[in-house]
């Protein structure tokens, strides 16, 4: 059970910093369908940088830096230049995905063996260790407090994401924007710089995500297609968690557990078959996005302003 | 005489431009878009021209190649009508993903284990039961869109998912083919449950044009079309003239899914002979792409399609050539579509510079 | 030194030209308001004054023409710039973010504050409401609030800003006349403390009330400025609308009786379960026209939208010809001759696909009439061709979008479709909305021409003198209560607007 929910964790956090990089994007009202193509691009960066230079803190900020200008285009073309949200978010998929795949195939015909992988001093700061005191709790100390340093960054990061959103005056005029630039704009709030630094944020904090996934998932190895589809699934917990990034340290935490459930349940008591685990998930969140359109609840739901363009003189 | 409070640049909405500019303006972004792309071919070091010549000749040098892209243009350009239809509504389904799996499972339970029928009373049933399946799965969104206003963008993602892990848990539970002992797999079709060809392509490709013709048709010239027209334009509007909304939101849906479905039926019984999880690839997320720049216009969707296809399969025999990995038809499309999407700015807005407007 | 700062005025615009697409909105606008001042911007709808207003708040940027504030030639390249120059603006329609709360609202964009929000700001919301007595709660949300809430939100955030320029953009359309008078007290406390204040409105008695000059615009065009002192209504009315009129609408005689519709006890709720129509009952005989009058939002547009099948009432009955319509579907009480044209403030949208040509148009509710699967275009473009002619349509040709034309050409291809379906019952609501005089007599005459046919004619109007020439009888709503069906002839202007507060003031006065 405890390496059940151990492993549920790590396979949640790189779904935790998508799915907290996309709340961002779309609390300043930007349905970015890109997800899949930043966290590609930052497991490239990532991995590239590792490879070469041997350093975790650069490795990492590569990745978020790449992630960033994904989502640079992607704003370009929404914000400045009024395209499209959703298929401007699918060029960007298209883009990411093919862009780590190629340069990744180049990395690979340029190493010897045809296997790029990691230095071994690399892979050892990011493995798991428990922190002192903490991690010599029983149970807890293993659930908790004995994973690699990726996962506390993550679960910081969407709490530090949670108070900004909640609880400081740039949070708040994010949220403005992302509900309505026009009242937001009359406030005289930059809606332009607002939604450009939201969007690159987001894409920042979904690079690392890719990171998660080609330095800690990928055993230190490259694999092509390594995100596959995670960026999407962090595109469906965005609703799961109601847009709120404490609700996404829940919720992927839940369909981390799904997708390794398969693994460690029970056979003998519980025989569902392994798909119905993977699909669950997106059942229920489904069911979510139903009920809360029954609700009619204006809170708690996608902002009013997401993926419509604002331009101010609009009559 | 220069007037204080006049910035040095403004955007401003442009009035609707005339067809013929239109089509003027969208060749100067594909243009646009190719010489991006050759920019970025630049940096790798090689020739852009001999890429671009070596991914034509790839995609239309033989019969083979041109069958080949064929192939890849066929589930591309069905699935890119049946967006459309969704599109002309304003309904953001981009569910066509799942619609396709769906339609692919239906059309298949009739080739697993309906194999004896006649040939075409058997490739019939498929067509319909393609057609069912992913005519449903449109229609699960649009309900709950009429009834409660449900998200169709975020709902449909979701759909494309439960209907993708369907395919696993048939793949790996009731449809496992017990002959194959390793991993697990879906049988492949008996010859007499698998698409006849046409000119040395699955039959795909004359349905595909087929539906190019209905849809055009369909959209432009009988009463739903115009239903859908009107939905798309306001729903107000479509409810003040008496019409049933709700009603036209879902028969459009089921149609729309309906179309995604054949492509499905088409790709599992005239491309793969199976049904695996792979058989829509992402061809409905393509689509979307394809539809959206031919600006939801049929006859466009088929110059589209074979531009994406020809660059997907040209791209194969650049590999060999440059050396250059097949990935990166992905990046030039990712390229030439930023360049497109962005370039429509142009034609909605324009930029006004100081001073120009004084007579 | 003295004299001279005295007479720099506050806000002085000069030569300001603005064009929508190929619409001159504003065209070489001079405009002046000194500190200590209320200035009553005055004109037709579509005259432009919201668009010169748009620009002083920085939402529009001119394409020629110089703005000064106290003698100073300044730049306005966003609302921001216009807040830091003191300029604050109440949009007609509101600019709230929904899910926030009311302080939330009222502190958005205050750079003083600090990064973290305090819960303290609730207090200082709470100090300043008081202060001017508009009572609000700061921690309620704004969609839980009902429109005059929603302004006085709109009020603090101006004055949280500490503006001393203000713009009020028709602000006493939603009230009722007490909250009107309590508006128009907080601006006169205002103005004593050196504010400049500029008030869009087309209400003369409201000009006549608060302000202390008046300009005029007419046509996107200043055409005058005048002391309020020294004018009066008359003068005004001639300048806003270009001549002297003599409001001389003809109203032939109802020469047809018997009734067509028979509303009984009609109550309607609306989308948010609140009653939009209570206990309505009352007639329309053929070849009449019943005006409908009442402060905006007071059930007209729920009237509307049940009788034309849209809405369901939870009591009574809608008798045509002695049948109840009630539970037909709207389609079905078009093709019985109910026919119902609605034009909102934007004018498409509602009742015209904007992006299709004045061809397809005309189809909207006579597609389905003919039989099979296809379109049948050739009846609707013989008609669009002679409603140009009839009409005098202005448009490039019947293949153009709607969009492109003007809006008095777009109201008369909508109405022109309606009259041509030839309806039995004809319901029309604000079918001059935002047009010229012309464009307005030529509808006025169409809708004669349907009376003296034998067609009841539901008119549902913002401008009550309009209705007192036209109508025959006008029946007012208030609360979506009838307040009163009364003979035009017999009535008054002053009559008919204590009809529209009456029930406002009841409620007042229990609660």
């Amino acid at each position: 059970m405890i390496y059940f929910l151990f492993a549920a964790i790590k396979a949640g956090t790189p779904l935790l910093l998508g799915t907290t990089g996309e709340i961002v994007t779309e609390k300043a009202g930007n349905l970015n369908l890109g997800v899949e193509g930043m966290m590609f691009l930052g497991a490239f960066a990532g991995f590239y940088v590792g490879h070469h230079t041997g350093s975790v803190l650069l490795a990492l900020l590569a990745s978020c830096i790449m992630g960033a200008l994904g989502a640079l285009i992607y704003a370009f073309l929404t914000v400045t230049l009024k395209a499209n949200q959703t298929v401007s978010g699918l060029a960007l998929t298209i883009f990411g995905t093919g862009f780590a795949n190629f340069f990744g195939q180049i990395m690979i015909a340029g190493t010897e063996g045809g296997v790029p992988k990691l230095p071994d001093g690399f892979m050892a700061r990011l493995a798991e260790t428990p922190i002192p005191l903490l991690g010599n709790i029983p149970v807890v100390g293993k659930l908790l407090f004995s994973h690699n340093p990726l996962v506390y960054v993550a679960v910081i990061i969407s709490v530090l994401c949670f108070i900004y959103i909640a609880k400081t005056r740039p949070g708040l005029n994010m949220r403005s924007v992302g509900e309505n630039p026009a009242a937001a704009d009359a406030a005289g709030i930059n809606v332009t710089a607002v939604k450009y630094i939201h969007i690159m944020l987001g894409g920042a904090i979904c690079g690392l995500g890719g990171a998660y996934i080609s330095l800690i998932n990928g055993g230190g190895v490259w694999n092509n297609n390594c995100v596959n589809g995670q960026g999407w699934i962090a595109v469906a917990l965005v609703i799961f968690a109601s847009w709120s990034p404490i609700k996404a340290i829940i919720g992927s935490l839940v369909f981390g557990a799904f997708s390794v459930l398969q693994f460690y349940a029970p056979k003998d008591i519980i025989d569902i078959p392994n798909a119905f685990y993977v699909m669950l998930p997106y059942l229920i969140t489904a069911i979510v996005l139903v009920i809360s359109s029954v609700k009619k609840s204006k809170e708690h739901t996608q902002p009013a302003g997401c993926s419509v363009n604002y331009f101010r003189e609009e009559r | 005489m220069k007037h204080i409070g006049e910035p040095f640049v403004r955007v401003v909405k442009k009035t609707e431009l005339s067809g013929g500019k239109l089509t003027l303006l969208s060749l100067l972004a594909l243009l646009l878009a190719i010489v991006a792309g050759g920019l970025f071919i630049l940096t790798l070091g090689k020739n852009p021209f001999l890429v671009y010549q070596s991914i034509f000749s790839g995609a239309f040098r033989s019969p083979l190649a041109i069958q080949g892209t064929i192939k890849i243009a066929i589930p591309l350009l069905i699935s890119a009508l049946a967006i459309t239809l969704a599109f002309k509504m304003k309904f953001w389904n981009i569910g066509a993903e799942g619609q396709i799996i769906m339609g692919a499972i239906f059309a298949s339970y009739f080739a697993l284990f309906h194999d004896t029928l006649p040939h075409f009373l058997l490739l019939l049933l498929m067509l319909v039961a393609g057609m069912v399946g992913g005519g449903l799965w449109g229609l699960i969104p649009a309900f709950f869109k009429s009834k409660f206003g449900t998200n169709e963008t975020l709902f449909t993602l979701m759909l494309n998912y439960i209907a993708l892990y369907l395919i696993k848990y048939l793949t790996e539970g009731p449809w496992r083919d017990p002959s194959s002992s390793g991993f697990p797999k879906i049988a492949t079709f008996a010859p007499n449950a698998q698409l006849d060809k046409v000119l040395g392509v699955h039959a795909g490709w004359v349905i595909a044009l087929l539906l190019v013709v209905f849809v055009f048709v369909y959209l432009r010239y009988t009463k739903q079309g115009y239903e859908i027209s009107i939905v798309g334009e306001s729903q107000n509007t479509a409810r003040y003239a008496g019409m049933n909304v709700g009603k036209i939101v879902m028969r459009t849906m089921f149609l729309s899914g309906a179309v995604c479905g054949i492509a499905g039926m088409t790709q599992a019984t005239g491309a793969a002979f199976t049904l695996g999880e792979s058989v829509a690839g992402g061809v409905g997320f393509t689509a979307i792409i394809v539809a959206w720049l031919a600006r939801l216009n049929p006859f466009y969707c088929v110059v589209m399609t074979l531009f994406l296809s020809a660059l997907q399969k040209g791209s194969s025999v650049m590999q060999s050539a440059f050396g250059l990995s097949t990935y990166v038809s992905d990046v030039l499309q990712g390229i030439i579509l930023f360049v497109i999407l962005g370039f429509d700015f142009f034609i909605q807005y324009k930029l006004v510079f100081r001073g120009a407007r004084k007579k | 030194m003295e004299t001279k700062r005295e007479t720099t005025p506050a806000i002085q615009l000069s030569g300001i030209t603005k064009t929508f697409e190929s619409v001159i909105a504003n065209h070489n606008i001079n405009l002046t308001v000194h500190r200590g001042e209320i200035l009553a911007l005055l004109g037709e709808n579509g005259s432009g004054k919201t668009t010169l207003m748009n620009i002083l708040a920085g939402i529009y940027k001119p394409d020629s023409g110089s703005i000064a504030i106290d003698g100073n030639p300044i730049v306005i390249h966003s609302p921001e710039d216009a807040n830091n120059h003191g300029i604050g603006m109440i949009h007609q329609h509101f600019k709230l973010v929904e899910v926030h709360t009311a302080a939330d609202n009222i502190i958005l964009g205050d750079k003083k504050l600090g990064t973290f929000l305090k819960a303290s700001r609730r207090e200082r919301i709470k100090e300043l409401s008081e202060r001017y007595h508009l009572h609000i709660d700061p921690n309620k949300k704004v969609y839980n609030m009902s429109v005059s809430e929603k302004q006085t939100v709109e009020i603090l955030k101006v004055l949280y800003r500490g503006a001393d320029i203000l713009i009020l953009d028709e602000p006493t359309a939603v009230l009722t006349p007490q909250e009107a008078t309590r508006l128009f007290e907080i601006l006169r406390h205002m103005r004593e403390q050196g504010c400049a204040i500029i008030i869009i409105t087309h209400k003369l008695d409201e000009v006549m009330a608060i302000s202390d000059r008046v300009t005029i615009l007419r046509k996107g065009e200043s055409v005058a400025t005048v002391n309020t002192r020294e004018t009066d209504v008359h003068k005004l009315t001639e300048l806003m609308v270009g001549k002297a009129v003599e409001l001389s609408i003809e109203r032939p005689p109802v020469s047809h009786d018997g009734n067509l519709l028979e509303i009984h006890h009609l109550s309607v709720r609306n989308e948010d379960g609140v009653d939009a129509l209570r206990d309505v009952t009352f007639d329309l005989n053929q070849g009449e026209i019943l005006g409908v009058a009442g402060l905006a939002g007071s059930g007209q547009k729920e009237l509307c939208e049940t009788l034309a099948g849209l809405m369901k009432p939870y009591a009574g009955a809608v008798l045509y010809k002695n049948e109840n319509i009630i539970g037909k579907t709207p389609a079905e009480i078009i093709k019985i001759g109910i026919s119902m044209s609605f034009i909102p403030e934007d004018r498409l949208g509602m009742g015209l696909a904007a992006s299709m040509s004045m061809v397809d148009n005309m189809l909207l509710k006579s597609y389905n009439k003919e039989k099979g699967p296809f379109l049948k275009r050739k009846g609707a473009r013989a008609l669009a061709g002679s409603l140009v002619e009839q009409l005098q349509i202005v448009t490039p040709n019947i293949d153009t979008p709607v969009r492109r034309l003007s809006g008095g050409n777009v109201q008369k291809v909508l109405l022109g479709r309606e009259i041509e379906s030839n309806p039995n019952v004809l319901i029309t609501a604000y079918p001059v909305r935002g047009l010229d005089i012309n464009s307005s007599y030529t509808i006025y005459n169409a809708l004669n021409q349907q009376k003296e046919k034998g067609v009841g004619i539901l008119f549902i109007g913002e401008d009550l003198d309009v209705m007192l020439e036209l109508c025959d009888r006008i029946m007012v709503l208030c609360h979506g209560r009838i307040t009163g069906i009364v003979n035009a002839k017999e009535t008054t202007k002053e009559a008919l607007g204590l009809m529209m507060a009456d029930a406002a003031e009841k409620k007042e006065g229990k609660a």
